[in-house]
């Protein structure tokens, strides 16, 4: 089947424009009569939630969390893109625009991706006003910082906690119409289920984490902002709990999943160091702003730092090689994930790694150090300053720009990275992939809305840096409050959602028989444990590289992996209690057949674009090699349980403005 | 390493608590100490007992999810760090530890490890915010704000809303957590608008949760995760009397 991703008609330029003053609108009045749900607070559903509650819509909003404002959105560092050119270095919506769709690898839709531009500049203002503390230049105006894949300088920043200060002003809105009583917020509750009546979404079932209970909320359209499902790698860079299980829910009750397989690795986190490791740690990618990423040029001295018999430090500054400034002059250390990723993998399986596993390479700050530290000093009108007071003066700066990312480093590793070079190796980040959204945001399921990462739209094949949490904000400050509108103003005759009606209660026992099956298997393993093996069969076949032999190894694994769950599978305690071995079990299976979905998305995608990188489709250098002409289209898929053959539906990517070219970054 | 572990456990709300001692012998010094808690579990699970709740998110240190208090000190021995970030080469070899809960009347224990800190999010809900719709904004430059000032409410503003101030202090006080909400908010021109009405909800909605009163002991700052400081108290006294005393806007 052929998806109409319902694209308004008009120039690029001109669609979003011409939308929102055709679109239908709900009157004031009615907007009172209806009830949204919104599944998660990250900043896509916290800003989701408070604006629609702002408009006059009655909201009940979930979280799993204790507190609405834990949600991992506060986990970002780095910044948040935006086309307001303030530094007057030619960027605009355009230029916006054009990045983000060249990043992804030409597999967005164009007409999103341009809203998203349009809209950037807003949610800056929008944040501001809310009082998020934004760096700022000595004139009291805001700075910004450059982020991989641009060429000019549109990052926002709060130092290197922009997620939380963002977080913290949607948690913050959320928190007045929670007071005001136009959001019910609904804490420890997660949801299981999604309730489709006559076609629609109306509804979920949620367990209430304390007590254990299930519990129906109805309401007449149904969004979920529930974020993306990085953990089915285990290791990631997501918090422990992140999960695919509201996402995962709604396909399992019709929803399409889109391109499954576009998975982003980042490559500057804190490299594995044992078996006993729960997550891994990311170091925001502003870093390479400043860090110049590098390996020995020597095997010899590569294989001596393995060993501890040298450090990075001891390494002349001829024999290292600055791989991406080498590879990549015109973007240097500043090239797009997927691309600087691929190239430290390519590094260290040549036998260029440096840490005792093998898996590190090098990203230095003593060129940045000394810089700064000689600007400093002539601005505070030192001549001549000596090699220390350089040093200490540019430390200082570092730390100004940077401050918790160096601490944190220091408090996993032990070691101070200003001192002595930051190690660093890819891990899992971000899920390009999710839930099939038209230009509505709406799933093809009537009524189901998903913003933010949870959807699939925006960022193709590779996401650019800084653009999660313009996307999560664009979707639920600027987006969904006119969008719902599309589907709600034919709603406004309907009652309030009755939750005694059959389908309720048929979700709600399958619901319970599942949890209770989990809780009867009473084998020999843990949930964790199983959860590990998964991730480790994703990280090697449907990681980094994949290819058709290694996926179709994959895909049995997978099966067999989650036939040996469902017969050994140890969950303690009960259902009537706080239990969060049963929260686990449920979000592991899930993962599980999602993880078969991914190895086949990935299987059938016979290219390599942005993340998803197949062995056998690669240029003569090592780069990824496109086919425009057999998959300029969304993989939207049907799943209909482990083992069986998804169904494949497609919508055709047309690029009009920005026309598909070989993504180059030298 | 061989560490020994001394750990609250509590069936729920209503059932009393008590301590259970359990040792464990592998524990490798770079794990974090949250990674030593799911090798316990998984010994736990192993033996087909109940594993130890515990809440915990992000492990970076800043969801604020996680609340041990460790040899009586929340969030542990370390300066300016979360229990997540912990790690166990901070401990010796043979060490016996006190993991307890965060304990005060307004966070009640619900399971082990784990507390309610909603009266937290209903202090925010009562003026943590500024009053400003979606749409409503002006440009973002178009109010310089002094570099300093900014930087003061980014200070406080990275508070994490852990609660470590509260079971650090002997009064049980939220004074720090409420203090830098006002003063990330009342700093910013944006924020001054609503300040007074701010600190007067939100003080009243603290006393209203049963929170302590401040007596200046000052344990809150030297345990917060995020070093936020006390000077955030002594700015909320001042500006909570002044809205007070001969103020027509009284909430």
């Amino acid at each position: 089947m052929t998806l109409d991703g319902k694209v308004p008609t008009g120039t690029l330029a001109e669609k979003w424009t011409k939308y929102r003053s055709t679109v239908p609108l709900v009157a004031p009045h009615n907007k009172l009569r209806l009830e949204i749900i919104v599944v998660g607070t990250g900043l896509a559903g916290a800003s989701a939630a408070a604006s629609l509650g702002e408009l006059g819509y009655n909201v009940k909003c979930f979280t799993f969390h204790d507190s609405p404002r834990r949600a991992h959105s506060i986990a970002a560092q780095g910044g948040i893109n935006a086309a307001k050119n303030y530094r007057n270095d030619g960027d605009s919506v355009r230029r916006l625009f054009y990045d983000t769709i060249k990043g992804g690898d030409y597999r967005a839709r164009e007409a999103n991706v341009h809203r998203l531009a349009e809209v950037s500049v807003n949610i800056i203002d929008q944040c501001v006003a809310q009082g998020v503390p934004f760096a700022r230049e000595y004139g009291g105006l805001l700075d910004t910082r450059s982020f991989g894949g641009t060429q000019v300088q549109r990052t926002f920043y709060a130092k290197g906690q922009t997620g939380q200060q963002l977080l913290i002003g949607a948690y913050q809105a959320l928190s007045r119409q929670i007071s005001l009583g136009k959001v019910k917020m609904y804490n420890r509750h997660e949801m299981l289920d999604l309730v489709v009546v006559d076609g629609k979404a109306r509804g979920i079932i949620a367990r209430n984490l304390v007590t254990g209970k299930l519990e129906r909320f109805g309401a007449h359209a149904v969004v979920l902002a529930t974020g993306g499902y990085g953990n089915v790698f285990y290791l990631s860079t997501n918090a422990m709990n992140c999960n695919v299980t509201a996402a995962w829910r709604a396909v399992r009750r019709g929803a399409l999943m889109a391109n499954p397989c576009f998975t982003q690795i980042h490559p500057t986190c804190i490299p594995v160091s044992g078996d006993y490791q729960s997550k891994l740690t990311l170091m925001s990618e502003s870093l390479r702003n400043d860090g110049r990423v590098w390996v020995p040029k020597k095997l010899e001295d590569a294989q001596a730092i393995r060993e501890g018999r040298k450090t990075g430090n001891q390494i002349p500054e001829e024999d290292r090689d600055y791989f991406l400034e080498r590879k990549y002059p015109a973007f240097g250390n500043l090239v797009p994930r997927d691309v600087a990723s691929r190239a430290a993998k390519s590094m260290c399986d040549a036998g260029y790694g440096v840490a005792p596993t093998g898996l590190a390479v090098f990203m230095d700050f003593s060129a940045a150090i000394e810089r700064y530290g000689r600007s400093r000093a002539s601005t505070l009108g030192i001549a001549n300053p000596d090699k220390q007071t350089i040093i200490e003066l540019g430390e200082r700066v570092i730390d100004e720009k940077y401050d918790n990312l160096f601490a944190m480093y220091e408090k996993i590793t032990g070691e101070n990275a200003k001192k002595m070079p930051m190690k660093i190796y890819p891990a899992v980040h971000y899920t390009m992939g999710g839930l099939w959204v038209d230009y509505n945001l709406e799933t093809n399921i009537p009524g189901l809305f998903a913003a933010g990462e949870c959807n699939f739209s925006d960022h193709g094949a590779n996401r650019l840096g800084a653009s999660a949490l313009m996307q999560g904000l664009a979707d639920g400050y600027f987006v969904l409050p006119y969008t719902i509108g599309t589907f709600l103003a034919n709603e406004i005759k309907t009652p309030p959602i009755d939750t005694n009606l059959p389908e309720f209660a048929a979700a709600e026992s399958e619901t319970r028989a599942r949890l209770l099956g989990f809780l009867s298997i009473n084998g020999k393993q843990s949930v964790e444990s199983f959860h590990r093996r998964l991730g480790r069969i994703m990280w090697e076949y449907c990681g980094m590289a994949r290819s058709a032999e290694g996926l179709t190894k994959a895909r049995k694994m997978v099966q067999d992996l989650y036939a040996e769950f469902h017969s050994d599978v140890f969950v303690p305690g009960s259902m009537d209690e706080y239990n969060p071995e049963l929260e686990k079990v449920a979000r592991v299976a899930d993962f599980m057949e999602l993880g078969e979905l991914m190895i086949v998305d990935a299987l059938h995608r016979n290219e390599s674009c942005g993340g998803h990188f197949r062995v056998e489709y690669q240029t003569e250098e090592g780069e990824a090699k496109r086919d425009d002409e057999n998959f300029a289209y969304v993989a939207a898929w049907a799943y209909h349980g482990m083992g069986q053959e998804p169904e494949l539906h497609i919508e055709p990517l047309n690029f009009e403005e920005a026309k598909p070219s070989a993504r180059s970054y030298k | 390493m061989k560490i020994t572990l001394k750990v609250w456990r509590q069936k729920d709300a209503q059932s009393k608590g008590r301590f259970e001692t359990y040792t464990l012998n592998n524990i490798n010094e770079h794990m974090s100490f949250l990674e030593m808690f799911d090798v316990l579990n998984e010994e736990l699970i192993q033996k087909k007992q109940e594993p130890v709740a515990f809440e915990h998110d992000c492990r970076e240190g800043i969801c604020g999810t996680c609340n041990m208090v460790i040899n009586g000190q929340p969030h542990g021995p370390m300066r300016g760090t979360t229990t997540c970030q912990l790690h166990m080469r901070h401990f010796k070899d043979g060490d016996t530890i006190v993991v307890e809960p965060f304990r005060a009347r307004s966070f009640p224990i619900i399971k082990d490890l784990v507390v309610d800190r909603s009266a937290f999010d209903r202090i925010i809900q009562a003026g943590g915010f500024i009053s400003v719709n979606t749409g409503q904004a002006v440009d973002a430059n178009a109010i310089p704000i002094p570099k300093e000032v900014a930087e003061a409410a980014f200070s406080a503003a990275a508070c994490i809303g852990c609660g470590a101030c509260v079971a650090a202090c002997p009064n049980a006080s939220a004074m720090l957590f409420v203090s830098a909400k006002a003063a990330h908010l009342n700093q910013l021109p944006q924020g001054k608008v609503e300040a007074k009405r701010r600190v007067q909800a939100m003080v009243k909605q603290m006393d209203a949760e049963g929170f302590g009163n401040c007596s200046n002991v000052t344990a809150c700052e030297a345990e917060c995760p995020k070093e936020i400081s006390v000077v955030n108290i002594a700015r909320l006294n001042r500006e909570y009397f002044s809205s007070v005393v001969g103020s027509e806007t009284v909430v």
